[in-house]
């Protein structure tokens, strides 16, 4: 017994490039879920359509009577930032679903007993959904042109913009796999997922400018991620006077205030996740 | 020493969730080459343990070595060696059997072309060819069963592990997993499998260890196991006028005591079938005509009561 220690090799760890394919193969098994039962991808689209059906046209009105939203040259082109920011966070909660489903059909038990490396699991998972995401964003882009959305900086900034709240959703499923993955249950991780999202969404610029709210609540809807990342969003697609009368700062420290979220919502949540999936105890 | 011949080698393992101690000091080992089966009841510890075995969780205490290797210091080494089919058949029901059996030949490594082939081979070996391009949705709980199964076999295991493999399945399929794991150990491949049925463990594996309360509470061979409960036990029910002839034609074939309880007689089957068919024709021969006659095995109970002088932990709570 004591020798046998001796002729037992130290751990061996999954190389890099295995863990790059593990993660492939675990992001094409997600995503053919998507293409298999469209109705999946039909329901993520539905919501932020109507959020965009409701903002526009119940609410829209009132906002359009903002300056700086009357100087952007039309709700449209406050919201549709707003709704592809908060079209990214919501999808991010597949993430909390998606592994909560697998662990209880025991496919987290049958990823955990083979020798690949565990974020693969996880990374799959994220990837996945930011290929849905990335699908609906593309649809809500569509239907925002149709409905008079004009971004004002280029194609170039256009696609940042969308890239940029994409991103953002994409360090938010780390968010939601830790979550999934503490609760355990798809039911408790709708429900714990979801509980961040309402304040930080809707106590945000997504939908509204933070100036009408309370001193308190402007205070905290300036400086969270959600309005620093749909700030950036926005100041990329609307012109220069419109950006001043609203009050944002210049796109390229938006820009680079939500990578500073992005990165660090990763680097924090990501090695959560991955802790919580090594240590699931059924 | 150390040698590599050892399936499993596991000493005092202890594992607790909460207040609950799921495994109170189990230690157990078997060769390479053999099937072993884990008998008990729900809520044994069964499960525990091959989560335990499979790296899913680490024990509290003591020591788990798979296939030689220590899964405290290598668990991936332990992954690379093994097999695992749990209770739940962990196949997407949008994937087709085949892209299930494809997605982790990937996992192992395979190239798309490789994993392509072995998921072919794979199915082959499971007889489930012709269902392979369906989507698994559409699949019976047994076809289900039988490719998770195949899932843990892409890997090409030294050890599998099949947690209850057969429960809650139907008779047939529960036929058709015996016949599939018959083959596979035919073909060399060292199984550990757990069972709430003697029945099951007696059919598939050379020992059988009993487990209840997280302990191991006895281990052997099925015909050790079945000698220690008297083995099995043939009841014969008559009219009531036949029974003095039937105990007769009984005690004509069959040494031991011939238990009579109206209109039914209970008798020790020492060669169990062959000892059934020499009482069909002792009562053939003097014209008696059973009005119910059956072989009976020792049931899970009466093992449990025989080994440890009360009933499974688990039927006694689900009975309760």
């Amino acid at each position: 017994m004591t020798t046998a220690s001796l002729s037992i090799p130290r751990s061996r760890r999954v190389g890099l490039r295995a863990a790059a394919r593990h993660t492939l193969a675990i992001t094409v098994r997600n995503a053919m879920r998507f293409i298999r039962l469209p109705q999946l991808l039909i329901f993520h689209t539905v919501q932020p359509v109507i959020f965009l059906l409701l903002f526009t046209f119940a609410f829209g009105g009132a906002i359009e009577l903002i300056p700086g939203v009357t100087a952007a040259g039309g709700y449209i082109n406050y919201l549709i930032p707003g709704i592809l920011v908060q079209q990214s966070v919501f999808g991010s909660i597949g993430a909390a679903l998606g592994l909560t489903e697998d662990l209880r059909a025991g496919v987290l038990d049958r990823f955990r007993s083979l020798p690949i490396a565990r974020s693969a699991v996880l990374a799959g998972r994220t990837f996945a959904d930011l290929g849905r995401n990335t699908v609906v964003a593309l649809i809500m882009v569509g239907l925002g042109t149709a409905f008079g959305w004009r971004p004002a900086g280029g194609l170039g900034s256009a696609i940042l913009a969308v890239g940029l709240a994409l991103l953002f959703g994409y360090a938010f499923s780390w968010v939601m796999a830790a979550i999934g993955l503490a609760t355990k249950t798809p039911e408790a991780a709708e429900a714990a997922g979801f509980l961040p999202l309402f304040p930080l969404v809707f106590a945000s610029s997504a939908f509204l400018p933070t100036a009408t709210m309370p001193g308190w609540l402007e205070a905290f809807a300036n400086v969270q991620p959600i309005s620093i990342v749909a700030n950036a969003v926005r100041a990329l697609t609307i012109d220069e006077g419109a950006r001043v009368a609203l009050g944002l700062a210049d796109p390229a420290s938006l820009v680079v205030q939500a990578l500073l979220w992005i990165v660090g919502i990763v680097v924090v949540c990501g090695p959560l996740a991955v802790r919580l999936y090594r240590r699931i105890s059924g | 020493m150390w040698s590599s011949s050892h399936a499993v080698r596991v000493r005092d393992v202890v594992k607790t969730f909460g207040k609950v101690t799921a495994l109170d000091g189990v230690s157990l080992e078997f060769e390479e080459g053999m099937v072993y089966a884990l008998l008990g009841p729900n809520g044994a510890g069964k499960t525990t343990l091959i989560r335990v075995l499979t790296t899913l969780i680490e024990p509290d205490s003591g020591t788990v070595e798979v296939a030689g290797v220590d899964a405290a210091k290598d668990p991936v080494g332990v992954r690379a060696a093994i097999g695992l089919a749990g209770q739940f058949a962990a196949v997407d029901d949008y994937l087709t059997g085949r892209e299930n059996l494809r997605m982790v030949g990937k996992l192992y490594n395979l190239s798309s072309k490789e994993a392509r082939r072995r998921a072919d081979e794979v199915l082959e070996r499971i007889h489930l060819t012709e269902a392979s391009d369906r989507q698994v949705g559409t699949y019976s709980g047994g076809m289900r069963r039988r490719l998770d199964i195949a899932a843990s076999l892409v890997g090409r295991p030294r050890i599998l592990f099949l947690d209850e493999p057969t429960t809650g399945v139907d008779p047939r399929s529960r036929l058709d997993l015996w016949h599939l794991i018959e083959e596979l150990v035919r073909d060399g491949t060292t199984v550990l499998l757990t069972t709430q049925y003697l029945e099951e463990a007696d059919q598939l594996s050379d020992r059988i260890g009993v487990i209840d309360r997280g302990r191991l509470v006895t281990e052997g061979t099925a015909d050790e196991l079945k000698a220690a409960l008297g083995g099995d036990m043939i009841e014969l029910t008559v009219e009531e006028a036949a029974v003095a002839e039937a105990a007769e034609a009984v005690r004509a074939v069959i040494d031991g005591p011939v238990e009579i309880e109206m209109p039914v007689i209970r008798v020790a089957a020492p060669n169990g079938a062959d000892s059934l068919t020499a009482v069909v024709k002792a009562l053939d021969a003097r014209d008696v005509h059973p009005i119910d006659l059956s072989l009976r095995r020792p049931t899970l109970d009466e093992v449990f009561l025989a080994l440890t002088g009360e009933g499974p932990s688990g039927v006694r709570d689900r009975a309760a």
